[in-house]
């Protein structure tokens, strides 16, 4: 089974388009014909009350769910009825809200797994090294994430922030075009939420793995929102509010009757 | 490899290869029937263990690895032709048994598994024309090995022998290869897996097709080892006793089969002196082990490191809260 990512995105061409894409639960329209675009380099902001269609909207772009209605566009690509592991070796990484590390293997090791399917062919990993040859991937990723000291601990064993750093860094590991992540501060020390802010803008900016990345993030924090993302769309009962700059957003009368108070 | 480690191991290699000579031929005979379970349970291992698919129709690979290389046998053809033909026949029928695995899981599986040991038991026992029914085949040949007889107990057993490191061997190169993370990964967090692009539904299908060429190999030795089977051996209830000695030896360890093994065939021989009340001991025994060590034996030393850990912690706790007073 190749690996290799099927679609090169063309100049100007968006990371991530999504078109009028709908979804229902019964009589409840969870998300109302949604449709916006993430530019590559960009890092794009979901806000909105509980209930406004978030997760929804991430489970539809990350496969879990087939829309109703809509298109989802990767790099160009209809990827709208793909699943979790299609969409995974097209280039999207992800976390998940609440943490999801391999307990039992090392830190080491979570980051090996992250991206060993994007090495070679399911056979010829039969008789590869253990580490895939992504050693110094993880550790420049161990690095970064400034988890050396507890690198060949079981990931199980780590405190809650050490835990959602590796899941942040696994997400990161494959070298994704796209990375879509699910409240990244939910249940951390505010004192790391700085920090996470920090890994991510350099990920972004300066990736040390050698990727320039693309981030979709919901997020209830709003200064680490409004601090992180270059853009924010506001979603209210499935529909978008606003897109804008942060500054746009916090501006925007709607919105700040409507979810971000005065 | 610590040196400790090498040096269990060079202790246990020189044990199994020295003592047998100065053993009864029984012992001897126990010895090879151990090893043949362990083979089936590093198979069992991997499935459950490792993958975590609730397997209870591993007996059935074991049969059927018997019967091929018996039948094989008994046309004529070669143990050395049977051996890798069993293997290959219960690899095929594996990936069709995982297939259920990728719809229904937990207790839902066990129970597909088992009902599948059932169809399996059922077709040795009224196939006669085949298998003999419940007469059996019997005179089951034991084979040569470039023109060496390995006819009497003390040689089979070191053909079991090479054949459980062997087989060990190359399990153990999988799990070292990516192929045993994305095992774990399967087993720990399948959604996670797949949405790193680990094949989770490949995986299942070929934890269930492994695990079941290891029993066959195993079954192909267990025929020329007892050279008669008939199917009792490999009704559900052998199942769920391979189950238990994955179980008790520690699933997803990779020694656990051979403490588990030892469980389930060396320590009923131990028991004999308890006459009639040994299966009331045996049962009893692992009836404790479950509720102390849920894990298995092999996790004493995690559980230990654990409880190390917690108190560090608590102590770290207890120090900075008094820092903080002072």
């Amino acid at each position: 089974m190749s690996t290799t990512r099927h679609h090169e995105r063309t100049a100007g061409q968006p990371v991530l388009k999504v078109t009028g894409l709908k979804k229902a639960y019964g009589a409840i329209q969870a998300v109302g014909g949604v449709s916006f675009q993430v530019q590559p380099g960009e890092i794009f902001g979901v806000i909105g009350p509980n209930g406004s269609g978030k997760t929804t909207l991430f489970n539809s772009m990350l496969g879990q769910i087939t829309p109703d209605e809509g298109k989802i566009e990767l790099n160009g690509e209809d990827v709208t009825q793909l699943g979790p592991l299609e969409l995974n070796r097209r280039g999207v990484g992800r976390t998940f809200q609440t943490l999801q590390v391999f307990g039992k293997m090392s830190v080491r090791d979570n980051l090996i797994v992250a991206a060993q399917e994007h090495q070679g062919s399911m056979f010829s990993r039969m008789f590869a090294p253990g580490d895939s040859g992504l050693g110094k991937r993880a550790d420049a990723l161990i690095d970064q994430f400034r988890i050396r000291h507890v690198a060949d601990k079981k990931a199980g064993e780590l405190s809650y922030g050490q835990q959602k750093l590796v899941d942040i860094a696994m997400a990161f590991m494959s070298q994704p075009d796209l990375v879509l992540l699910d409240e990244p501060c939910a249940g951390v020390n505010p004192s790391l939420v700085g920090g996470i802010s920090t890994l991510l803008k350099q990920l972004n900016q300066n990736p040390q793995i050698g990727k320039h990345s693309s981030f979709v993030v919901i997020e209830h924090n709003m200064d680490f929102v409004m601090d992180l993302c270059h853009r924010i769309m506001v979603m209210v009962e499935g529909r978008v509010m606003a897109i804008g700059t942060p500054a746009e957003i916090r501006s925007n009368k709607q919105v700040l009757e409507a979810y971000l108070g005065s | 490899m610590k040196k400790f480690q090498i040096l269990a191991w060079g202790i246990a290699a020189a044990i199994l290869m020295i003592a047998p000579p100065f053993l009864k031929n029984y012992g001897i005979y126990l010895l090879s029937y151990w090893m043949v379970f362990i083979i089936a349970t590093m198979g069992l291992n991997l499935t459950v263990g490792y993958a975590g698919q609730k397997s209870l129709g591993h007996a059935a690979f074991f049969g059927m690895g018997a019967y091929v290389v018996a039948l094989m046998m008994k046309a004529g053809l070669s143990f050395w032709l049977g051996l890798p033909a069993a293997a290959l026949i219960c690899f095929v029928v594996g990936i069709i048994l995982g297939f259920p695995a990728l719809r229904v899981q937990t207790i839902y599986l066990a129970f597909a598994t088992l009902g599948f040991n059932t169809a399996v038991w059922l077709v040795m026992r009224n196939e006669e024309w085949l298998t003999g029914g419940t007469y059996g085949i019997n005179g089951i040949a034991r084979p040569n090995f470039f023109g060496m007889s390995l006819e009497g107990n003390l040689a089979y057993y070191y053909l079991v022998l090479a054949a459980t490191v062997i087989m060990g061997l190359l399990l153990l190169g999988l799990l070292r290869s990516p192929w045993g993370k994305a095992f774990t990964a399967l087993r720990d967090n399948p959604i996670r897996a797949e949405s790193l692009g680990i094949n989770t539904r490949s995986y299942t299908l070929l934890s269930f097709a492994i695990g079941a060429a290891y029993a066959g190999i195993a079954g192909g030795l267990f025929a020329s080892l007892v050279q008669f089977i008939e199917p009792a051996p490999f009704a559900v209830g052998s199942s769920i006793m391979m189950y238990l000695m994955v179980v008790v030896g520690g699933p997803g360890y990779f020694l656990g089969p051979v403490l588990g093994a030892a469980v389930g065939v060396i320590l009923p021989e131990w028991l004999r002196f308890a006459q009639a009340w040994y299966l009331f001991v045996f049962g009893s025994a692992v009836v404790l082990l479950m509720i102390w060590l849920p894990d298995g034996l092999l996790s004493i030393p995690d559980r230990i490191r654990a409880k190390r850990l917690a108190r560090e912690a608590s102590a770290a706790r207890a120090a900075s809260a008094m820092g903080a007073k002072v």
